[in-house]
């Protein structure tokens, strides 16, 4: 056998392996050790500088296409190199108008940063960059780079759906959300811009280049292109959206519009607004103060924020729980004395309505005979249907981040669970006061519910955000809802009606109005001072005979809803018609 | 003979030795890995890292896997093996993925992989059962039938992808098992003049069928300073890379060159560049020597085997994995032109490295089945 020979083979071998690895370890010992001082310098000189490029946002269309934001480009001085100790910081301070020891400070903390830039001072304008760019070779090191910011198309328009970006927050700094991207980049802070980040937000590239000396670029050794975002189509439609706003001539509320066939929230109101476009690269000190000691606090979102008692707009879901438990029917009537005593209280109603049956109570909104239903009811059962419709829980249309949607809330035995529960308190509630509030959007879905007769449609702020998706439809008999319906449409339509300011020339409107107590008591409005005057409600749909929207408005302080909303409710619907008939 | 044979004997006998090298190798690979591909700007980390390290994971479980039969069934069905490597690597020709200039992965549904990865094995598996099949030393005839069936054959095939790295490893180990043969004096006369004649003669022939990119290496090799933004570049960068880690090294995740991409196949071939910026003289020296302890387990595994089959098997499979790490030393250390070569277990690709483990697999099965057991 050739064993002996297999095993001097392998002696050879051995020796081989050995000498091939003495030989590796030698070269390494001359170009780490013999040469590595050499290879350090090389290193280190590799003047390497990497540039993020910053990657366009989506852009936010509303729903007929019309660019509500546009990005544009912004200039910032940033610095790199590790040779600060021979910058000149007097003269770099008086370029770039900082303050000298922050310039120090900050070119400190571009010593630890070898690679990447540090900003010194943003949003330049082109003069300065002249100015700068012309002195470059003066401060190696110095450099002006490009930055993507927003321009909102309609400054203060949609501000509350729209949102604005900012700055990377201490908070998003350590999210996992915001790993990919340069601390430079603006992202979504609040409404749509941040509740749809992900989208919206494109990754950033980087262009790693050499540079000599005086920085300028010899060589390009890598680059990665920023990828845009996506654009996003909302549902809003920005011209009604503007008509509803002016609506309020400048007085506080809210107001929403959803189009009953798909859900999509066409107009979504909250007045006073503000202008995103000085939040994009920081809000002056005193603009943000000023703001938020604002009284009328124009950062609130009142659509999804406030909430108020709905009053008299509750009764079309009290209706429908009496009418469908067969408390009463459409041919029930009570006589109005103008209040209703109960045990040794008495409850108010605005008018003393003589004999009213079911439809005149809704067309001219009788407390007195909805107190009789709701005694009857019970308080668990007006809660049940009001959750059917919608209320107390938020619709979960978005626009978290900043703005917390409110659940509203609704009464009931569990829920007041300690004290006890007064019979009086339904009573209250069956006429929407009391411990009953809901946000203008809950009105709203639950006005798109009454209109669509039952089917409960999620509500988006994307256009087409429900196609494709299925509804639930209520359990209420539909003759139920023609009873609602056919009264709603007298609000504003018969004689008599409460709403009949909001009765249109061009479409039946359907509607009904609310009012929401702000302070016990009935003084007649007009006398009272406005902070203590009630808030103004109002729910429609139309057209009457076959629904395309549903809108609720709240005017704050501003009254009786027939009066003081109504008009506006009018405005914008037959401002949507009449887009509607343009096109 | 196919019945589980683990008995408490046979894990006192693991090579528990080459394991621990084998592990911490690669251990050292993954956190190389992650340095290598730290992001500069922005703060994402690509997870090349995770995906070897989950790599390793599934090699240790086919290293298992091969460990648990006696090696003898590779003898068993070790043509058939070969053939079935022979059809994959046609099947690459044929229906193969491109990718980055090359044709030399098959996909399997959700997996794609280089079946040239792991004919590797089943080359070392075929020659080792057609040379301990011949009694004395190679004839002739049985050299011819070899030289054209292990040699040429799959070189030609592996060629035509191309991947010429890999080609010449597997002629060189063809011809390193040959010799361990022992040959006919006549042939090896032969050899000697052929490899001393031919180079000169096929060369010129050779570099007309090279690809750009394969010239583009060589010339690079040899005049580094012609060509800076290139290859020339690249071996420049990967010796300023090595040297700059002087004797005690950057620190780890301190190295600048892999970063910021001085290295285009960083977390690849040039792996160990990272590694010795980092780690410095200190660090580079201890590789080596973890290394050369592993070959030397390796040569020390083919004389302890039990049969002639396995010597030429283990003797094949270490003599491969150390072409391999050496002619991707020398080609960062700017010894020898850029050959598209991994170090094994350290460079980023699940395919060599689940390979890779087989084939210590393979080797721990041979050593601890080296004692003869009678029942």
């Amino acid at each position: 056998m050739s064993k002996e020979y297999f095993d001097r083979y392998l002696s050879v071998t051995v020796f081989v392996v050995m000498l091939m690895m003495l030989i590796l370890a030698m070269r390494i010992y001359q170009l780490q050790i013999l040469h590595g001082r050499h290879y350090r310098e090389a290193a280190n000189s590799n003047k390497i500088r990497v540039i993020a490029l910053p990657a366009a946002r989506g852009i936010i269309y509303d729903r007929n296409n019309v660019p509500l934001v546009k990005n544009e480009p912004y200039y910032y001085a940033s610095f790199m190199s590790e040779t600060t100790n021979t910058i000149d910081t007097a003269g770099l301070s008086a370029l770039l108008d900082i303050d000298r020891m922050r310039l120090i400070a900050k070119l400190k903390k571009a010593q630890s940063e070898r690679f990447k830039s540090i900003v010194l001072k943003e949003g330049l304008s082109f003069k300065d960059v002249a100015r700068i760019e012309a002195r470059l070779s003066d401060f190696p090191g110095l450099m002006i780079e490009p930055n993507l910011t927003r321009h909102y198309v309609f400054d203060s328009v949609g501000s509350h759906v729209i949102g604005y970006i900012g700055r990377l927050t201490a908070r998003q700094m350590l999210s996992s959300d915001y790993d990919n991207i340069t601390p430079e980049t603006l992202v979504g802070q609040w409404a749509a811009e941040a509740f749809f980040e992900k989208k919206l937000r494109g990754s950033t590239g980087e262009r790693i280049i050499e540079i000599d000396a005086l920085g300028r670029e010899l060589n390009l050794i890598g680059q990665t292109e920023p990828q845009m975002g996506n654009d996003i189509t909302l549902s809003i439609d920005i011209g009604l959206q503007e008509t509803a706003e002016k609506a309020f001539h400048g007085k506080n509320g809210a107001l929403v519009v959803v189009d009953t066939r798909n859900g999509e929230v066409l107009a979504l109101v909250s007045v006073p607004t503000f202008d995103p476009n000085d939040f994009v690269l920081g809000i002056e000190t005193e603009k943000w103060n000023a703001l938020n000691k604002d009284k009328n606090n124009p950062l609130i979102n009142r659509a999804l924020q406030s909430t108020y008692p709905p009053g008299s707009i509750f009764k079309p879901v009290v209706a429908a729980a009496a009418l469908q438990e067969g408390i009463i029917t459409e041919g029930s009537s009570t006589v109005c004395r103008g209040s209703l005593e109960f045990g040794e209280y008495s409850f108010g109603c605005w008018k003393s309505h003589a004999a009213v049956d079911f439809h005149r109570a809704i067309v001219e909104s009788c407390d007195v005979f909805f107190y009789e239903a709701g005694k009857k009811l019970g308080i668990e059962r007006i809660e049940k249907y009001a959750r059917l419709f919608g209320l107390g829980k938020t619709t979960g249309v978005g626009l978290r981040h900043g703005i917390d949607e409110k659940d509203g809330s609704l009464p009931s035995t569990r829920w007041k669970q300690k004290k006890k529960w007064f019979l009086g308190e339904t009573l209250s509630a069956s006429i929407g006061q009391g411990y009953v509030s809901v946000t203008p959007i809950q009105a709203a879905q639950m006005t798109a519910i009454i209109a669509n007769e039952g089917i409960v449609m999620p509500l988006t702020l994307i256009k087409g955000g429900n196609s494709g998706k299925k509804f639930d439809r209520l359990d209420i008999r539909p003759e139920t809802f023609n009873a609602i319906k056919s009264a709603m449409y007298g609000v504003v339509n018969e004689a008599g009606g409460t709403a009949s300011a909001a009765k249109s020339g061009i479409a039946h409107i359907s509607g009904k109005t609310g009012t929401a107590q702000v302070i016990a008591g009935r003084t007649k409005t007009e006398e009272q001072k406005e902070r203590y005057r009630d808030h103004a409600w109002f729910i429609a749909y139309a057209p009457s005979e076959k629904p395309e929207i549903a809108v609720a408005v709240i005017l704050e302080h501003g009254g009786h809803g027939g009066s003081a909303a109504a008009p506006i409710a009018k405005e914008v619907i037959e401002a949507y018609l009449k887009g509607r008939d343009g096109k | 003979m196919w019945s589980l044979q683990i008995n408490r004997r046979y894990i006192k006998q693991f090579d528990w030795y080459m394991l621990s090298l084998l592990l911490a190798i690669t251990i050292i690979g993954v956190m190389t890995i992650y340095s290598a591909t730290r992001p500069v700007i922005t703060t994402v980390q690509p997870n090349y890292y995770l995906k070897q390290a989950v790599w390793m994971l599934i090699g240790l479980a086919a290293l298992i896997a091969t460990v648990i039969y006696d090696y003898s069934w590779l003898r068993k069905s070790a043509y058939f093996l070969y053939a079935t490597g022979i059809v994959m690597l046609l099947l690459v020709l044929l229906i193969g993925r491109r990718g980055l200039g090359a044709q030399r992965w098959l996909e399997l549904g959700p997996v794609s992989f280089q079946p040239s990865e792991l004919f590797r094995i089943l080359l070392i598996i075929g020659i080792s059962k057609y040379l301990s099949a011949i009694k004395g030393h190679l004839t002739k005839w049985p050299f011819i039938i070899s030289l054209s069936l292990f040699g040429l054959l799959p070189f030609v095939l592996i060629l035509k992808q191309p991947h010429l790295g890999t080609g010449l490893v597997l002629l060189t180990t063809f011809f390193f098992l040959i010799i361990a043969k022992k040959v006919e004096k006549k042939i090896m006369a032969a050899l000697i003049i052929f490899t001393l004649v031919v180079p000169p003669v096929a060369g010129n022939l050779i570099w007309r069928h090279l690809k750009d990119y394969q010239k583009n290496r060589i010339i690079a090799f040899i005049k580094p300073k012609a060509d800076p933004k290139g290859i020339g570049y690249q071996i420049e960068q990967s010796k300023i890379t090595i040297g700059s880690g002087q004797a005690l090294g950057r620190g780890f995740l301190k190295g600048t060159q892999g970063p910021l991409r001085f290295l285009p196949e960083k977390h690849t071939d040039f792996i160990y560049c990272i590694f010795a910026e980092e780690w410095g003289f200190v660090g580079s020296s201890i590789i080596v020597a973890l290394y050369l302890f592993l070959f030397l387990r390796g040569i020390s595994t083919a004389l302890k085997s039990k049969d002639e089959f396995g010597r030429y098997l283990a003797l094949g499979l270490t003599f491969m994995l150390f072409l391999y790490f050496v002619i991707n030393m020398g080609m960062v250390l700017g010894m020898l032109p850029v050959v598209g070569v991994p170090i094994p277990f350290m460079s980023y690709g699940g395919t060599t490295l689940i390979t890779n483990y087989i084939a210590i697999g393979i080797l721990i099965n041979i050593r601890m089945r080296r004692l003869a057991i009678c029942y």
